[in-house]
């Protein structure tokens, strides 16, 4: 099939950046969004045009290293992450509008690169249970509810990607710190820095010019691994807890 | 200027020893070396050798760790796990990795399981029973005393994980489940869904990133090691430092330390096509290879049974189907070539052939990788391989969840492989509930790597090597479930032990950065990348990638012969000629620009390819994915000579003719034989 793709080129966080108009014929519907942007680019390269820069690494799903907004939605139409995304979900003669997060916290590196380390800062601030190497007590001393593990195990499938925030209207990040905060409050080995977690993790958010929650939902309804809304809740009680604990 | 390839290098006289073996394929293309022997494992009983070790490594005082400074590249389960465990133990970590988070290593996309002898099923397993399993899967190509000790901290590594927070399946009761893998009779293998690998890295991401808080660690993301620095200040060569580039602003960056570690993965990707992921490369190893570090047995590639078909030459990458799927799922092609174009589900029972069950009965269709993956590449190659034709062959065979259905029924199917059924139907279009999956083998991982000693030391003082860039766990073949566990193995339980001993002699003296070693490092780098930019060819980085790619695959994949690797060899040699010369990158070397990045990568696996066909040429015997043809037995198995072979063969750099030092395999703890799974 023959696509017409509006992408976004912007060469440093510097340059103000505009939008830019490419063809691209020849499209299999069993490439994949990010193969297409492949051949785009090696047409592009033969032209002695800059290819398009755009950050993917696993290529199945699983590293959140990719993102792009398509058609204004993160990862495109299917809940799915860009790289599994294939082009079977458009059809001939389509017209594509692609860019980068947009997030003030996500600040572009180059086209469609953006800066995510306030994640990584998040987690800094909290997202991990201190224990060092060497000291943890046999595995099987501690049962964990099935349920209990099983949740854990369903939001800690986030795979850090920034969808939620860059479908937010305010940039929230509260659906990945929300993630982290149920993952860890489920089990037993997370209770005892559960309030000083939520708290500081929370602080560090809002530090980073992560926006606040006001539940509009559209961060679980753009999650490619659906995390469900109701870790935003668990979020909150906690943070509640926290505070009347003195935190 | 150019930076072609230099081929001048003469072998350090030393290193050389007298002529070759009369019947050596690999004649004419190397240069014997003298032999090669680990001196850090402890003699003594097997089960003793880690305990001994520990004790006699020298320690650190903790007052002097926040002295010493530390590099690790590469932040995947070897590299994090490290990093962290360092990090608490109060050395001074600068940890690197090309991805922009420390979370996004290749670690993360393993899918089935992690291995340990718990025991908890009390179904026989003990650590001697789980280094058993791997040596012999390794086909006893593996250093028998590394192995052992692999065995024998994989329980910790569960208590650690499950200490972290990492969700591992449990049972109603509370207490962790298991299931089995391939190659295997017992249920050791620990598992969080098909995402056993992402729960396991983001438990020691989080370690690391708790340690940076704590000012024990720094991690500079986006930035790719491009060069290894070696000072000899007159107590012999010691590594002491990398040259990074920051692939945002191009900045060519110096770091010293008194130790440097890599654990940058493997190297896959030289086939093009792999289950790697995209960034995965050997630059960083091979840099380090270039100035002094051995590279052991690089031809021993994994070639991965279950993995999605190729559709067609757009494709930038395979897809890997969990193992784990072999428990339940059965493979199987039509008995009749005319039924390989059918509807699979038209197909009545005894028209299909399910040819491991039929070949191997005892292990049925959880025989090891290398053994299901050559089953797989002769079924297609007798014209009964299913799915489209590419090249005029049906590459595929069915992976059939049916009788798994039936059994267990779709909720409790659905419960075990949820994420990775969707993800196929996510790929192809096709729903595996109701079709029978596609699968064909894929490259999936290497056990070769750089040379190491028990410590994990390299030829190169200061320089250790962790998880899949290192050589020594695997043997020929490594068993499902097993690289996960090495490499939490070497990061936190192995590597923090080793290393105190090397940095008891440390603090080093200081290295200024106008040090002549520094500045040949740093130029070589910027002048490198000036090359790349200043050809101004016609071909892409990626059109050369890819050719390389299929050279690699149609002559030293899972079928390789004398005549084919010579073939190879001569092959990559024009190509690599063409890149230098007619390589188009475009940008600037101050900028984010991936053309570049990928550029010198490309231009590392090629020479990594010629080396992995001379040692595939000089090791005329099939050892587990290792299979020359002119070595099998009347039934088609793979037959190893271990009058002749057993050896790790350590590849010395030497321009075009590299040096082969061996070392010589011993086992005292086991009976080599010839594998069986029938």
């Amino acid at each position: 099939m023959k696509l017409t793709l509006n992408i976004w080129r912007q060469t440093d966080a510097n340059d103000a950046g505009a939008m830019h108009t490419y063809q691209v014929d020849d499209v299999s519907p069993d490439m994949s969004f990010l193969e297409m942007l492949d051949v785009l680019n090696e047409d592009l390269n033969a032209k002695d045009e800059e290819p398009i820069a755009f950050d993917s690494d696993c290529r199945e799903g699983i590293c959140g290293m990719c993102s792009l907004m398509i058609n204004g939605e993160p990862h495109g139409p299917e809940v799915t992450t860009t790289c599994q995304l294939h082009m079977r979900s458009f059809k001939d003669g389509d017209t594509i509008t692609i860019e980068p997060w947009r997030a003030s916290a996500f600040p572009v590196l180059k086209d469609l690169c953006v800066d995510r380390s306030a994640f990584d800062r998040i987690i800094q601030a909290g997202g991990y249970i201190s224990v060092n190497t060497g000291s943890a007590p046999e595995a099987h001393s501690v049962p964990v509810p099935r349920d209990d593990a099983m949740r854990a195990f369903n939001v800690a499938t986030c795979i850090g990607c920034g969808a939620c925030v860059a479908a937010c209207p305010n940039g929230s990040a509260s659906l990945f710190m929300g993630a982290k905060i149920t993952h860890l409050g489920e089990l037993p080995q997370g209770q005892p820095e559960r309030d000083s977690r939520v708290t500081n993790m929370v602080a560090q958010h809002d530090h980073e010019g992560f926006g606040g929650c006001t539940n509009i939902g559209e961060c679980a309804a753009a999650c490619p691994k659906e995390i469900p809304l109701d870790v935003i809740s668990q979020l909150n009680k906690d943070l509640r807890t926290a505070i009347k604990h003195g935190h | 200027m150019t930076d072609m390839p230099d081929t001048t290098l003469t072998p350090d006289p030393s290193h050389v020893a007298e002529g070759h073996p009369s019947s050596d394929d690999a004649a004419g293309y190397y240069t014997p070396g003298t032999p090669l022997t680990d001196t850090k494992a402890p003699g003594g009983p097997i089960a003793d050798r880690w305990q001994t070790r520990k004790f006699e490594a020298r320690l650190v005082n903790p007052a002097n760790r926040r002295k010493l400074d530390v590099i690790i590249v590469g932040t995947g389960l070897a590299g994090a796990s490290a990093a962290a465990t360092m990090g608490e133990a109060g050395y001074n970590v600068k940890s690197f990795c090309y991805q922009d988070s420390p979370r996004r290593a290749h670690s993360i996309a393993a899918q089935g399981g992690i291995n340990a002898a718990k025991n908890y099923k009390e179904d026989g397993d003990s650590a001697h029973r789980l280094f058993y399993d791997t040596v012999k899967g390794g086909d006893y190509r593996s250093r028998e005393s590394n192995v052992y000790r692999l065995a024998e901290v994989s329980v910790n590594i569960i208590d650690q994980c499950v200490a972290q927070g990492v969700p591992f399946a449990r049972e109603y009761g509370g207490l962790l489940d298991n299931r089995s893998f391939g190659g295997v009779q017992v249920s050791r293998t620990f598992y969080a869904r098909g995402q056993t690998g992402q729960q396991l890295l983001i438990g020691a991401y989080q370690a690391l990133e708790r340690q940076v808080a704590a000012g024990t660690v720094e991690t500079f993301t986006r930035h790719e090691m491009l060069e290894l620095i070696v000072v000899d200040d007159g107590d012999g060569p010691r590594a002491r430092g990398i040259i990074v580039r920051d692939m945002v602003t191009g900045e060519i960056e110096t770091h010293l330390a008194d130790v440097v570690v890599l654990a940058s993965g493997g190297y896959g990707n030289v086939f093009f096509l792999s289950t790697n992921a995209m960034g995965c490369n050997v630059t960083a190893a091979w840099r380090a290879h270039r100035k002094g570090a051995y590279m052991a047995n690089p031809c021993y590639t994994q070639i991965h049974p279950t993995c999605i078909p190729v559709t067609g030459s757009h494709q930038s990458k395979l897809t890997l189907m969990s193992e784990s799927l072999r428990n339940d799922g059965r493979i199987w092609v039509p008995k009749k070539k005319e039924d390989c174009d059918k509807d699979p589900r038209s197909i009545a029972e005894e028209d299909r052939d399910y040819f491991l069950e039929r070949i191997y009965p005892s292990f049925g269709n959880l025989v090891p990788r290398d053994i299901a993956s050559r089953a797989a590449k002769y079924m297609c190659d007798e014209g009964r391989g299913v799915g489209p034709e590419v090249d005029g062959v049906r590459r595929g065979v069915y992976l059939d969840f049916q009788d798994a259905i039936a059994r267990l029924g779709k909720e409790g199917v659905e419960e075990k492989y949820d994420n990775l059924l969707d993800m196929y139907e996510r790929i192809t279009g096709e729903n595996p509930y109701e079709v029978p999956m596609r699968i064909y083998p894929a490259v999936h991982y290497v056990m070769g790597g750089l040379w190491v000693d028990y410590d994990l030391q390299s030829t190169i003082p200061g320089l250790f090597v962790t998880g899949e860039a290192n050589f020594s766990d695997h043997g020929a073949n490594r068993l499902g479930a097993s690289a996960l566990m090495q490499g939490l193995a070497d990061g936190y339980f192995v590597l923090p032990h080793t290393i105190r001993d090397y940095l008891a002699d440390a603090p080093f003296e200081k290295i200024p950065e106008d040090h002549p070693a520094v500045v040949e490092a740093k130029q070589a780098v910027t002048e490198r990348i000036e090359h790349f930019l200043t050809v101004n060819g016609t071909r892409s980085v990626d059109s050369y990638h890819r050719e390389l790619g299929n050279i690699m695959w149609e002559y030293c994949g899972m079928e390789r012969t004398e005549d084919g690797l010579k073939k190879a060899i001569d092959l990559i040699r024009s190509l690599k000629d063409d890149f230098y010369r007619n390589v188009k990158v475009l940008g600037t070397a101050d900028s984010l620009n991936q053309s570049l990045e990928k550029a010198g990568r490309v231009a590392d696996f090629f020479e990594l390819g010629e080396l992995m066909c001379i040692d595939a040429l000089n090791r005329r015997e099939s050892c587990g994915g290792h299979f020359r043809a002119e070595s099998q037995t009347e039934d088609g198995e793979a037959l190893r000579h271990d009058d002749q072979f057993a050896y790790v063969a350590a590849w010395e750099f030497a321009g075009e003719k590299p040096v082969l030092h061996k070392e010589e395999l011993t086992y005292t703890a086991i009976e080599m034989k010839q594998r069986s799974y029938k």
